[in-house]
């Protein structure tokens, strides 16, 4: 059975269908990307996945279970944790205090040096430890993007849904990165689910892939047969 | 136990000695206006923690007070068909519950608003509790325009002092529990990013009503112990510009700093009423002429002193005082290390 699955999800803003009828399957362990040239629907797919967007027609189920009966701010509880396109980080709080709020849903009154030890525990392992006292605002675009990386993992999520997590990191860095997302599923044992411009990160990193246009699935398989797909070439050639 | 912790711990003894010996230096009068003070303090101290800390605004913290003096009054007297005629010190954490679950109730539409919307819908209750009071159907309870006149007599200023830091002082550490942990970060959360703050977990109806709630707690009990040296309350004792006046005090304090909300205390007691004749007298000082008795100069003179403090304080007076020491600090503690490049916000 799948971990994540959407089942012919369709979403409209006024006129803009963002997301049309779209059904796709996510395994559990998988790493799979979602590519699409700009204002496909991709992020959109996140926003109703987290449920901060109500679909207006389809189904969506997480591990068996509806996630059209579930509240927003259980979602995380649930084990699916995210990061944001264009960070939604809070700003004025240490970068510390940023990722103990991602230990929230997991973490009751008096749990708090548990947290902690867990807050640190993961910044160190995104090699963030020593900007733990420091206010998120203010630092590199790059930098704000792994604290949300650190706030997602401390909900110890089963999926992590990625939107654009190479945005703002140079050619070095995303090398950095494509380690990094497959270490991140073994260590984390989490399924990824990624959104991404950058082609040779998905590609590479990805089990499968999933294409959007202009709202609609038009294709999905393992890279190499993405890649060769002419409803894909196409959409990238003519955006 | 960190550095900052024990002189946190040391800073907060040093005030409650400080506090504690205070009287025996002044008269009773200014006993009782820093009695007031403290009174003026809770109510910041709440504030703050629903507009410092969860980021919803309120212009309506007057009215939270007032539902606290009315409490009290109609617990206190022998008024109406109620007299119950508790002792008032009793009843000033039932007055605060009361606020308190007013304050919970008035979150959940308030759930709906956000900024200016928000700001006016609590204005609105600000306007509303006076002629609420005075209204002719609750006059039974509120007493109407005639109010209600409390059992005590008129406290002498040193027992009012003791009376309100010995509230304060628990309310001050309670508010600060509340801040460091992990319900204040989740109200933090709530004001720096809402979408991120519900994606984490958050729920975003539980926290803002519960601020609303413990603010308005705190509002309510500093509303009754206001009621108790005015000897009798009216539908004016709780005016609208109460609200606009809380609101001042936290912002000149420092949003988000707790310690800061006595300094906002302090100014509202004093700058309010007597800052006029001190600007006045400076200005008299350096040959500007003013005539005090025309209306509306002690409003401007006190607009005036108002700018001035926000111009200077961007982050409140508790800010400035913090930046002054970190000035100080760093240039003890640290040499002059070279200037790291100022990280660009956004690379991509
Ligand atoms: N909150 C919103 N209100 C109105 N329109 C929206 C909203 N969110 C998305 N849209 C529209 O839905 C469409 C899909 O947007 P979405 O952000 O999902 O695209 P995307 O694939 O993530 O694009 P990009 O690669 O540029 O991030 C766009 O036309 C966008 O303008
Ligand atoms: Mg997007």
């Amino acid at each position: 059975m799948a971990l994540l699955e959407l089942d012919s999800v369709t979403r409209r803003f006024g006129g803009v269908v963002a997301l049309d009828s779209v059904s796709l399957a996510i395994g559990e362990g998988e790493i799979a990307g979602l590519i699409g040239p700009n204002g496909a629907g991709k992020t959109t797919a996140f926003n109703v996945v987290t449920r901060l967007y109500a679909p207006d027609g389809g189904r969506l189920s997480f591990a068996g279970r509806d996630l059209l009966r579930v509240k927003p701010h259980r979602i995380v509880g649930l084990g699916i944790a995210r990061t944001f396109q264009n960070v939604e980080l809070f700003r004025r709080m240490t970068v510390l205090d940023n990722v103990l709020v991602g230990a929230h849903s997991r973490t009751g009154f008096g749990g708090e040096k548990e947290a902690r030890a867990e807050a640190l525990e993961t910044l160190s392992y995104l090699d963030l430890a020593h900007l733990a006292r420091r206010p998120a605002t203010g630092l590199p675009f790059g930098t704000l993007k792994r604290v949300e990386l650190a706030r997602a993992l401390v909900s110890r999520p089963r999926l992590l849904l990625l939107d654009e997590p190479a945005g703002g990191l140079n050619h070095e860095e995303v090398e950095e990165l494509k380690g990094l997302i497959r270490r991140i599923r073994q260590d984390f044992s989490v399924t990824v689910f990624l959104v991404e411009h950058h082609m040779a990160l998905v590609m590479s990193v990805s089990d499968r892939v999933h294409v959007l246009n202009f709202g609609r699935k038009i294709a999905e398989g393992t890279p190499a047969e993405v890649r060769e797909n002419p409803a894909v070439v196409e959409a990238y050639l003519g955006a | 136990m960190s550095v900052g912790f024990a002189v946190r711990a040391g800073a907060f003894v040093l005030a409650v000695g400080a506090i504690a010996l205070l009287p025996r230096f002044i008269s009773d009068f200014r006993a009782l206006q820093l009695g007031t003070v403290a009174i003026f303090f809770i109510a910041l101290l709440g504030l703050n923690i629903l507009t410092g800390h969860a980021g919803q605004i309120s212009l309506g913290h007057g009215a939270f007070m007032g539902i606290g003096g009315y409490t009290t009054a109609v617990l206190t007297s022998d008024f109406g068909g109620l007299s119950w005629e508790m002792n008032d010190l009793a009843t000033v954490p039932i007055a605060g519950l009361v606020a308190g679950v007013v304050g919970f109730l008035f979150g959940f539409p308030a759930l709906r608003l956000a900024g200016v919307y928000l700001a006016l819908a609590t204005f609105a209750l600000a306007v509303a509790l006076p002629s609420l009071a005075r209204s002719q159907k609750l006059a039974g309870i509120t007493g109407g325009s005639e109010g209600i006149i409390l059992p005590r007599l008129p406290p002498t200023g040193d027992w009012l002092y003791y009376v309100c830091w010995s509230f304060a002082l628990p309310m001050f550490v309670l508010a600060w529990l509340i801040v460091r942990g992990r319900l204040g970060r989740a109200f933090r959360a709530v004001r720096e990013s809402e979408i991120a703050a519900v994606s984490s977990g958050i729920s975003l109806p539980l926290y803002k009503t519960v601020a609303f709630g413990i603010s308005a707690f705190y509002a309510g009990v500093a509303g009754a112990l206001l009621a108790i040296p005015t000897t009798a309350i009216f539908p004016d004792t709780y005016p609208v510009a109460l609200s606009i006046i809380l609101l001042t005090g936290v912002v000149v304090g420092g949003l988000g700093s707790l310690a800061g909300m006595a300094i906002g205390a302090l100014f509202i007691q004093f700058i309010q009423t007597d800052g006029p004749q001190w600007l006045q007298a400076v200005l008299d000082r350096v040959g500007v002429d003013i005539n005090e008795t025309a209306p509306g100069v002690p409003s401007v003179l006190y607009g005036l002193l108002l700018l001035a403090v926000l111009l200077t304080a961007r982050s409140g007076v508790a800010g400035l005082l913090a930046r002054g020491v970190s000035v100080l600090t760093n240039r003890i503690y640290h040499r002059p290390i070279k200037r790291q490049a100022t990280p660009s916000r956004r690379e991509a």
